[in-house]
C-alpha cells in the first residue's frame, strides 16, 4: 500500500501502524499483548521489508518494551511503543518514571480490560490506572482522530518533554475498517520536523548529564509541582497543535461540532435540556443517537490530561442535566471520570448522574444510549 | 626486620601510587560521594571507571551507587549518567544503544548495579538484554544483600550469613539459601565475556573491564565489593575481606573467554587459607558454630577443585 494521503479503506490497527511509520521513530520496542498487536506486526513488517529505518527492538515483556523506549528517549531518540491492558499496567513504574524524567515517549493503548476476571475486549480500565502518572493522555472516536492524534503526540511531547498515550478503543477502532487519510511523510515533515534535542538535555558524551539522581524532601516536590504546571500548559499548545494540523489534513466529517479547541468538542442544541460527557468509540454511537434525540447534546473528551476542566464548565455550567458515559469505575467510588468532572464544577446545580458502560466490551447500542438519555432525571451511579 | 622494613616501604609505595592513580579518575567520576567510609563497592567502582574512556554512556540501577552519588542538584558524574529504575537497567542500556545504532555511533555503554538489582529483581530483563545480544558491559557489585536498604538478603547472600531478613538465631543459621550461580547463568546466554574479582585487585578489575569493553556482544563482570555495615566489618578491613574472600577460594579471581575459563586465581601458585580467616572478620557470620564453619570450608573446597586451572 503506497505511503500517500489518498482516502484508503484500511483497519485501525494499519492506519496507526502506517501513521507511525511516516512519523519516523529512531527506536521502536513493544511486547505482543491483545489488541495492540496488529500495530507492531505491521511496524515489524515495514522494517523487514526495508521500507522502515527504525530501529525494532524485540522486548522479553511490556516492563522491558518501556524501559527500552525510556532508555533510547533518554539518549536523544524519537521513540514508540504500543500496549494494552495487562501490558500497561505491568508497564506502570516505568510510566511514572518516564514522566519524571521528563521523555517524550508516544505511545499507543490499545484499550482493553483488566483481569481477574481476565478479558480481552475493549474497556477504559487500563487507560484509568495511568492517569495520574504524569502523562499526556488523548482519547480518540474514529480511525482518523487516532491517525491525527499521532502526529499531534510528537508534536507536543518533544515541544514539551512530556510522554504522550494515545488511547484507541481495542477492537472497535483497532480492528475495524473505515476511510482515512494517512498524512505522508512530506506532511508529517512541515508539522514535525525531525526530533533534535539541544546537546546537554539528552545522553551525550560530549555534553554529559545526571539524568535521574535522587532527590531530598526539598527539590522533589518542587520537581512534581512542575510537572503538574507543564501538563496544564500543555493544554493550549494542544488546542494550537491540534487547529494547525487539520489545516494540513483536513478530513470530512459527518457532524460539524459547535465547539470544537482539540481538547474537546461539543456537538448538539444551544440550550441542550441534557449533555452527556464520553471519551473515545462510544462518541460515535452517540452522535447516531442523538440524530432523533433533539434537547441533547454530547460533550466528548479528547484530552483526559491535561484535564480541560474550564473549557467544560463553560459548557455544562447552564445544563439542567449531565451525564458522565464512561468504560471504567473506580470500584467502590465512581467512574473515574465522573469524578474529576464533577471535582471541575463547584457549584453546579443541576442532576448529575454516571453510567458505567461497555465493560469488559459489553455492547453499547443506540438503544443503549437512549435508555440513559432517559434516565437522566435521576442522580447517582448506574451499571448499564 | 630489614624485610619487614622494605616491605612496609614497598607498601606504602604501593598505596601511594594508588591514590594517584585514582586521582586520575577526573573524568568520570569526582570525590564528594557520601558512601560509607571505607566502603567496597566504590573503590572497586574508581577501578571500573580507569578502565573507561569518555566516550562512555553509564547506566546505574538503584542502589548504594546510585543514592551516594546523584544528590540533585549535584552529581559526582562526569560521565553521561542515567538512573531510572531498580530492575531495568539492562532494557535502558538497550534502548541507549540503540539510539547510538540508529546514528552510528561507537559509544560504550556500562551498566553498573548491585546484587539486589541482579540477582532478583532484574534478572528476566538481564537475560532479554543478553538474547539481544548487544554491546553492553554489565558490571554487578555484589555485597551479598540488599545494603542500601538495610542489609536484608537477596538472591545472593550466602548460605549462613546474618541478615535482617534471614536473621541468626535459636532455630535459624542465617540465611539458610544457597547464594544464586549467577557467573553460570550469564555462560548460559552464550556470552563471550565473563569474569569475577573482588574490591581488593582494582588492577585486575581494571584489565578486566577492558577485556569486556572490546567484547563483540554482552559481557558480564561481577565483582565482590564488601559492605561496611552489612558485612559488619571495620571501615579499614574491606580490602582485607575482598583479598581474604579470594584466598579462601570462595570468590575466586574468574575469567571465561568464549564460554572457557581462561583464568583463576585457583592455579599452580594458589595456596588456600582456611575460610576461617575470612569469616572472623565479619560479624554477618559470628553466630557460626564450628560444624556449621566446616560447611562453609566444603564450598571453599569445592570451588577449589572446579574452578582449578
Amino acid at each position: 500500500m503506497p505511503l500517500n494521503n489518498k482516502t484508503q479503506f484500511i483497519e485501525g490497527s494499519r492506519a496507526i501502524s502506517l501513521t507511525v511509520a511516516n512519523i519516523r521513530p529512531d527506536v521502536v520496542s513493544a511486547y505482543p499483548i491483545t489488541p495492540q498487536t496488529h500495530i507492531v506486526e505491521d511496524l515489524a513488517q515495514m522494517k523487514a521489508g526495508g521500507k522502515a529505518d527504525f530501529e525494532y527492538l524485540r522486548a522479553e515483556s511490556e516492563f522491558a518494551a518501556a524501559s527500552i523506549v525510556v532508555g533510547a528517549a533518554a539518549a536523544g531518540s524519537r521513540v514508540y511503543s504500543a500496549t494494552s491492558s495487562q501490558g500497561l499496567i505491568l508497564m506502570m513504574e516505568v510510566l511514572y518514571n518516564a514522566a519524571g524524567l521528563r521523555l517524550p515517549l508516544v505511545m499507543t493503548v490499545a484499550n482493553r480490560a483488566v483481569g481477574a476476571p481476565i478479558n480481552i475486549w475493549n474497556d477504559h480500565s487500563d487507560a484509568m490506572a495511568m492517569r495520574d502518572a504524569g502523562w499526556l493522555m488523548l482519547f480518540a472516536e474514529n480511525h482518523q482522530e487516532a491517525v491525527d492524534f499521532h502526529v499531534i503526540a510528537y508534536k507536543l511531547a518533544e515541544s514539551h518533554n512530556l510522554p504522550v498515550a494515545i488511547n484507541v478503543d481495542g477492537f472497535v477502532l483497532t480492528h475495524s475498517y473505515e476511510n482515512v487519510i494517512i498524512p505522508g511523510r512530506q506532511e508529517i515533515k512541515k508539522y514535525l520536523p525531525a526530533y533534535k534535542p539541544a546537546p546537554g538535555t539528552y545522553l551525550n558524551p560530549q555534553k554529559p548529564i545526571t539524568l535521574g539522581g535522587f532527590f531530598t524532601p526539598e527539590h522533589y516536590w518542587l520537581e512534581k509541582k512542575k510537572l503538574d504546571e507543564d501538563i496544564k500548559r500543555a493544554a493550549s499548545d494542544l488546542s494550537r497543535a491540534y487547529r494547525d494540523w487539520k489545516k494540513i489534513l483536513p478530513s470530512p466529517i459527518s457532524i460539524k461540532p459547535k465547539f470544537d479547541n482539540g481538547l474537546i468538542e461539543y456537538c448538539g442544541p444551544n440550550k441542550p435540556k441534557t449533555i452527556l460527557i464520553a471519551m473515545g468509540s462510544v462518541a460515535g454511537t452517540i452522535k447516531e443517537t442523538l440524530k432523533t434525540e433533539k434537547d441533547t447534546g454530547l460533550l466528548k473528551i479528547r484530552s483526559f490530561r491535561p484535564f480541560p476542566a474550564q473549557d467544560l464548565r463553560r459548557i455544562i455550567k447552564n445544563c439542567p442535566r449531565i451525564a458522565v458515559l464512561e468504560k471504567a469505575i473506580s470500584a467502590g467510588a465512581y467512574g473515574p471520570l465522573y469524578s474529576e468532572l464533577i471535582g471541575s464544577l463547584p457549584g453546579y446545580r443541576g442532576i448529575s448522574s454516571n453510567h458505567i458502560i461497555g465493560l469488559g466490551g459489553r455492547d453499547v447500542s443506540v438503544a443503549t444510549i437512549k435508555k440513559i438519555i432517559n434516565s437522566t432525571g435521576k442522580a447517582g451511579l448506574k451499571f448499564w | 626486620m630489614i624485610i619487614i622494613f622494605i616491605l612496609e616501604a614497598a607498601e606504602t609505595i604501593y598505596t601511594v601510587a594508588i591514590l594517584i592513580n585514582m586521582n586520575q579518575n577526573k573524568n568520570k567520576i569526582s570525590s564528594g560521594h557520601n558512601a560509607c567510609a571505607g566502603c567496597g563497592q566504590l573503590s572497586a567502582v574508581q577501578a571500573v571507571m580507569r578502565a573507561l574512556n569518555n566516550d562512555t554512556i553509564l547506566v546505574n540501577a538503584t542502589g548504594c551507587l546510585e543514592v551516594t552519588t546523584s544528590a540533585h542538584p549535584q552529581s559526582s558524574w562526569r560521565l553521561p549518567w542515567i538512573h531510572s529504575l531498580f530492575e531495568n537497567s539492562a532494557s535502558i542500556a538497550s534502548g541507549i544503544k540503540a539510539a547510538l545504532n540508529h546514528n552510528h555511533k561507537n559509544t560504550k555503554v556500562v551498566i553498573q548495579a548491585g546484587d539486589g538489582g541482579t540477582y532478583d529483581i532484574g534478572i528476566g530483563l538481564i537475560s532479554g538484554m543478553w538474547e539481544r545480544n548487544e554491546n553492553i558491559v554489565y558490571i554487578c557489585y555484589d555485597t551479598e544483600a540488599y545494603s542500601n536498604t538495610g542489609i536484608q538478603a537477596s538472591g545472593s547472600t550466602p548460605w549462613g550469613a546474618n541478615t535482617v531478613t534471614t536473621p541468626s538465631g535459636e532455630k535459624s543459621i542465617g540465611s539458610q539459601q544457597s547464594k544464586k550461580d549467577m557467573l553460570t547463568i550469564a555462560l548460559a546466554h552464550g556470552l563471550k565475556y565473563v569474569a569475577q574479582s573482588t574490591s581488593a585487585f582494582p588492577d585486575d578489575i581494571s584489565n578486566k573491564v577492558k577485556k569486556a569493553l572490546v567484547t563483540i556482544g554482552p559481557s558480564y563482570i561481577q565483582i565482590l565489593s564488601p559492605c561496611v555495615p552489612g558485612w559488619k566489618i571495620k571501615t579499614d578491613e574491606t580490602t582485607k575481606a575482598a583479598r581474604l574472600a579470594v584466598k579462601s577460594g570462595l570468590y575466586p579471581l574468574l575469567e571465561y573467554t568464549e564460554g572457557k575459563l581462561s583464568n583463576s586465581s585457583v592455579n599452580a601458585n594458589f595456596q588456600a587459607d582456611s575460610v576461617n580467616e575470612y569469616l572472623k572478620i565479619q560479624g554477618r557470620f559470628r553466630h557460626l558454630k564450628t560444624e556449621e564453619i566446616k560447611q562453609i570450608q566444603n564450598l571453599a573446597d569445592k570451588n577449589i577443585e572446579r574452578y582449578y586451572l
